[in-house]
C-alpha cells in the first residue's frame, strides 16, 4: 500500500499532461480531491493493519518503510492537501492557471509522501528538494514582486540548508560507507565523540532548522508565507515546511542521532527562542498572513522544545502537536484566504466587523485560534499539555514555565487578530462583503471539525491512538 | 601529487576569480572554468561518469542558462563596469586574504584519518546502483524534472 | 597507500576554500544572479567532497550515483531560480536585491 502513495500522484501528473489538455484541464481538481481522499482512506486502512500485498512493489526496489510516525504525517498531508485543493479551486482564476497549480500541488504531495516514507539520508535530501522546488514555484506563482522576493529568499536559504545537509551526508558516508538510516544510526552510536560525526550531526540539524524556519534561521518564512497565493500558503504553512524541516528532524533525532545530550540542549534553546521571538513578533504585525507566519514559527518552537526534552512522552507530544498544528494552522490560513478573496486585503487595520458577514469563517477561525492558544477542550490544548507535562517531569521547569507563559501571549495576539478582523463595527468599504465560496467554507469546516473532534475524543484517543505512536522509538 | 596540488590551487583560484570579477558574464565564464577543473579532478578520482555529467550539465547547461539570463537583463557600459570593479574590490579584497590564510592554516592541520569502514563495500557498478538499487532516487529525479518544467511554464507563460 | 590521506586532505582543503568563497559571495553581494553563482560554487564544493569521499572509501560507484543526482537537482533549482530572477527583472527592471527591499519598505 506504500508505493502507490508515491506512484499514483506521479501517474496522475503524467496522464493529466498527456496531449489531451482540453479534457484533462477540467479534471485536474477532481483528480486532486480523489487522490487526497484516497490517501486519507489508505492511511486509515494501514493503521488498522490492512497491509495488503503491494502489487506495484514487485517492480520497484523503493525501500519504503512505514511506522506510526509516518502514518500520522501521511494523514496530515492528505488532509492539508485536500484543503489546499479546495481553496485553490476557489481562489485561483483561470482554468490554465488552476491546472498548473494542481500539477505543482501533486509534485509537492509526492515530495512530502516520499519524505515521510523513505529510510535513506540521500533520498531524504532528494525528496526534501522536490518539496522545496514545488514550494518555490508555488510562492512565486502569481509573479508579483513581493512573492518573487519571498521565493528568492527561500531559494537562497533553502539551498544553503541543502549544502549543509549534503556535507553532513558525505561526512556520514565517509565514516559509515552507507547512507541508509539504519547503517548511519548504528555507526553514530558506535562512534560517540568522533569529531567528524559531531560536525555531521550539527550541520544536518542546522540545515533542517533552516528548512523548518526555526529562529534564528526564520528570515525567509514570513516573506514567503505572506506573499504566496492564498492556497499555496495553506499548503506551505500547514504541511510543506513541517514535513521537510520538522518531520525530518524528529525522524533523525530519534532514529539516527539517538538522543545526543548536546543536540538536545541545542534543540531546547532553539525551541524556546522560537516560541518567544515568534510570539512577540506576531503581536506587532498588522498583516493577517504575516501574523500567522510568525505564529507558525512560535508553534514550531513547541515541537522543537519537546524534541529537545527527548523522553517518550515528549516525543508523543511533539508528534501530536505537529499534527494539530498542521490542522489548525492550515485552518487559519484557509480563513485568511477567505478574508483575502472577499475583502481584497490582508491588512488588519483596514479590516473589521467581518464576523456577521462571514459567519462560517468567523466561527472556524474562532475554533482555530482557541486551539492554537491551547484552550481546552480543543486539540491544541492537549498537545501543549503533554509537552508541558513532559518538560516538567524531566525537571526542565524553566522551559515548562516559558511554554505556559508564551501560550498566554499566543492567546493575546490571536484575540487581537480576531477582534480586528471579525468583531466590532464593519470597516469602511466592506459593507458588501459576503461569505467566501463553498470550496473555502467546506475546507474550513472539515479542518474545524477535525480540531474539535480530536480535542473532544482525546481522553479515548490518548491510550488507543497516541500512546502507540511511540512504538517508532524502537 | 604535484599535479593534484596544481589542480586544487587552480580550482580555488578560478572560484575566487568568479566571485571577484565585476562583469557578470566573466563571472559565468569563471564558473564554467571552475566546473572544468572540477571535471578533471573527478576524472583523477576515478569518477568518469559523474565527471561527464559535471562537464555537460554544469559547465554547459548551467552556463547557458546564466548567459541567457544575463543577456536578457543587464547591459553595462565600460565606465559603469570600471566603477563597479572598484566597488567590488573594496568589498572583496578580504576574500583572497581569508583564502590564503585558511589554506595555509588548514594545510598545517593533520587530522588522523583512517578509512576503515564498518559497512562492507556494496555494489561496484554505478549503472547498477542508479538503475537497479536506487529506484526511489530515480522517481525523485523524474518528479523534480517535472517540477522544473512546470516551474518554467508557470514563470514564463503570459 | 600512504598517499590516500594526503590526497583526501588536499582536496578537502580545496572544498573548504570553495565553501568559504561561496558563502563570502552570498553574504556580500546584492546582485541576484551573483547570489546564484555563489550557490553554484557551494554546490561545486559539495560535489567535489562527495566524489572525494567515494574515492577514499572505495565507494566510487555509490558516490558517482549520488553526485549525478545532485547535479540534476542543482540544474533544476538553478533554472527555477533564474526564472524567478527574470520575473523580478520584468517587474522592477533591475536585478539588484537592494531595490527589492526598498519596494517592500
Amino acid at each position: 500500500m506504500l508505493s502507490p502513495l508515491l506512484l499514483l500522484p506521479l501517474l496522475a501528473i503524467i496522464i493529466l499532461n498527456l496531449p489531451i489538455r482540453s479534457l484533462t484541464q477540467k479534471l485536474s481538481v477532481w483528480v486532486g480531491i480523489g487522490l487526497s481522499l484516497w490517501q486519507i482512506v489508505a492511511v486509515v486502512l494501514l493503521a488498522m493493519g490492512h497491509e495488503s500485498a503491494d502489487a506495484w512493489g514487485k517492480y520497484f526496489t523503493l525501500g519504503l518503510s512505514c511506522d506510526n510516525l509516518t502514518l500520522v504525517l501521511l494523514m496530515s498531508i492528505g488532509i492539508v492537501t485536500l484543503a489546499t485543493i479546495l481553496v485553490g479551486w476557489q481562489t485561483i482564476g483561470g482554468e490554465k492557471q488552476r491546472f498548473g497549480f494542481m500539477n505543482l500541488v501533486f509534485v509537492a504531495m509526492i515530495g512530502m509522501n516520499g519524505t515521510v516514507m523513505l529510510a535513506d539520508l540521500f533520498s531524504l535530501y532528494i525528496f526534501i528538494e522536490v518539496t522545496a522546488v514545488a514550494s518555490f514555484i508555488l510562492i512565486a506563482f502569481q509573479r508579483n514582486t513581493n512573492a518573487l522576493e519571498g521565493a528568492f529568499k527561500y531559494i537562497i536559504l533553502s539551498a544553503t540548508a541543502t549544502v549543509m545537509m549534503l556535507l553532513s551526508i558525505s561526512i556520514i558516508l565517509l565514516v559509515v560507507g552507507d547512507t541508509s538510516f539504519a547503517a548511519a544510526g548504528s555507526a553514530v552510536k558506535q562512534s560517540q565523540g568522533n569529531p567528524l560525526v559531531i560536525v555531521a550531526i550539527g550541520l544536518f540539524i542546522c540545515g533542517l532548522l533552516i528548512k523548518g524556519g526555526v529562529v534564528p534561521f526564520h528570515g525567509w518564512l514570513p516573506a514567503a508565507y505572506s506573499a504566496a497565493p492564498a492556497a499555496a500558503s495553506v499548503l506551505l504553512a500547514g504541511i510543506a515546511t513541517k514535513t521537510s524541516g520538522i518531520y525530518a528532524l524528529i525522524r533523525l533525532t530519534t532514529s539516527v542521532f539517538a538522543n545526543n545530550e548536546s543536540v538536545n540542549s541545542i534543540l531546547l534553546l532553539a525551541g524556546t527562542i522560537s516560541i518567544l521571538v515568534g510570539a512577540f513578533a506576531a503581536i506587532g504585525q498588522s498583516d493577517f498572513k504575516k501574523m500567522l507566519a510568525y505564529s507558525s514559527i512560535s508553534q514550531v518552537g513547541y515541537i522543537i522544545l519537546a524534541l529537545g526534552c527527548g523522553t517518550n512522552l515528549a516525543i508523543i507530544g511533539a508528534v501530536f502537536h505537529l499534527f494539530n498544528h498542521s490542522i489548525f494552522k492550515s485552518l487559519l490560513f484557509v480563513n485568511s484566504a477567505a478574508v483575502e478573496t472577499q475583502s481584497g486585503t490582508t491588512d488588519m487595520n483596514k479590516l473589521g466587523g467581518l464576523g456577521t458577514k462571514m459567519p462560517v469563517t468567523n466561527a472556524t477561525s474562532l475554533i482555530a485560534f482557541l486551539s492554537t492558544a491551547g484552550v481546552p477542550p480543543l486539540a491544541g490544548f492537549w498537545s501543549k499539555l503533554i509537552i508541558i507535562i513532559a518538560l516538567w517531569q524531566n525537571n526542565l521547569h524553566t522551559y515548562a514555565t516559558i511554554a505556559v507563559l508564551a501560550s498566554v501571549l499566543t492567546l493575546a495576539y490571536l484575540l487581537l487578530m480576531q477582534r480586528k478582523v471579525f468583531f466590532g463595527k464593519v470597516a469602511e468599504g466592506l459593507g458588501n462583503v459576503k461569505e467566501a465560496g463553498w470550496g473555502i467554507t467546506t475546507a474550513a469546516s472539515i479542518l474545524a471539525a477535525i480540531t474539535v473532534g480530536v480535542g473532544v475524543t482525546f481522553p479515548w484517543m490518548f491510550n488507543s491512538v497516541l500512546m502507540p505512536i511511540s512504538s517508532f522509538l524502537k | 601529487m604535484t599535479i593534484n596540488i596544481i589542480l586544487g590551487v587552480s580550482l580555488v583560484l578560478a572560484a575566487a576569480w568568479t566571485v571577484m570579477t565585476a562583469r557578470l558574464l566573466r563571472s559565468v565564464i569563471g564558473l564554467a572554468l571552475t566546473s572544468m577543473i572540477l571535471t578533471i579532478i573527478m576524472f583523477k578520482l576515478n569518477s568518469p561518469l559523474a565527471a561527464v555529467f559535471e562537464l555537460s550539465v554544469c559547465a554547459g547547461l548551467i552556463s547557458a542558462i546564466f548567459i541567457s539570463c544575463i543577456s536578457l537583463t543587464q547591459r553595462l557600459t565600460d565606465e559603469q563596469a570600471a566603477a563597479k570593479q572598484k566597488e567590488r574590490f573594496s568589498k572583496f579584497w578580504l576574500l583572497p586574504v581569508i583564502l590564503v590564510l585558511a589554506g595555509v592554516a588548514l594545510y598545517q592541520v593533520h587530522i588522523p584519518l583512517d578509512f576503515h569502514l564498518q559497512a562492507a563495500p556494496s555494489e561496484s557498478d554505478v549503472r547498477n546502483i542508479i538503475w537497479n538499487l536506487r529506484h526511489l532516487d530515480m522517481i525523485g529525479q523524474i518528479v523534480i524534472l517535472l517540477a522544473g518544467a512546470f516551474g518554467v511554464v508557470a514563470l514564463f507563460k503570459d | 597507500m600512504t598517499e590516500l590521506p594526503q590526497v583526501f586532505w588536499l582536496f578537502s582543503i580545496g572544498a573548504i576554500l570553495l565553501l568559504i568563497t561561496g558563502f563570502y559571495c552570498l553574504i556580500m553581494t546584492y546582485n541576484l544572479v551573483r547570489a546564484l553563482i555563489g550557490l553554484e560554487i557551494l554546490t561545486k564544493s559539495v560535489t567535489l567532497f562527495i566524489i572525494l569521499v567515494g574515492y577514499v572509501t572505495e565507494r566510487v560507484a555509490l558516490a558517482q550515483a549520488l553526485a549525478i543526482t545532485l547535479i540534476i537537482i542543482e540544474v533544476v533549482v538553478i533554472a527555477v531560480a533564474v526564472g524567478i530572477v527574470l520575473c523580478v527583472y520584468k517587474n522592477i527592471k533591475s536585478i539588484d536585491g537592494r531595490l527589492l527591499r526598498n519596494i517592500k519598505g
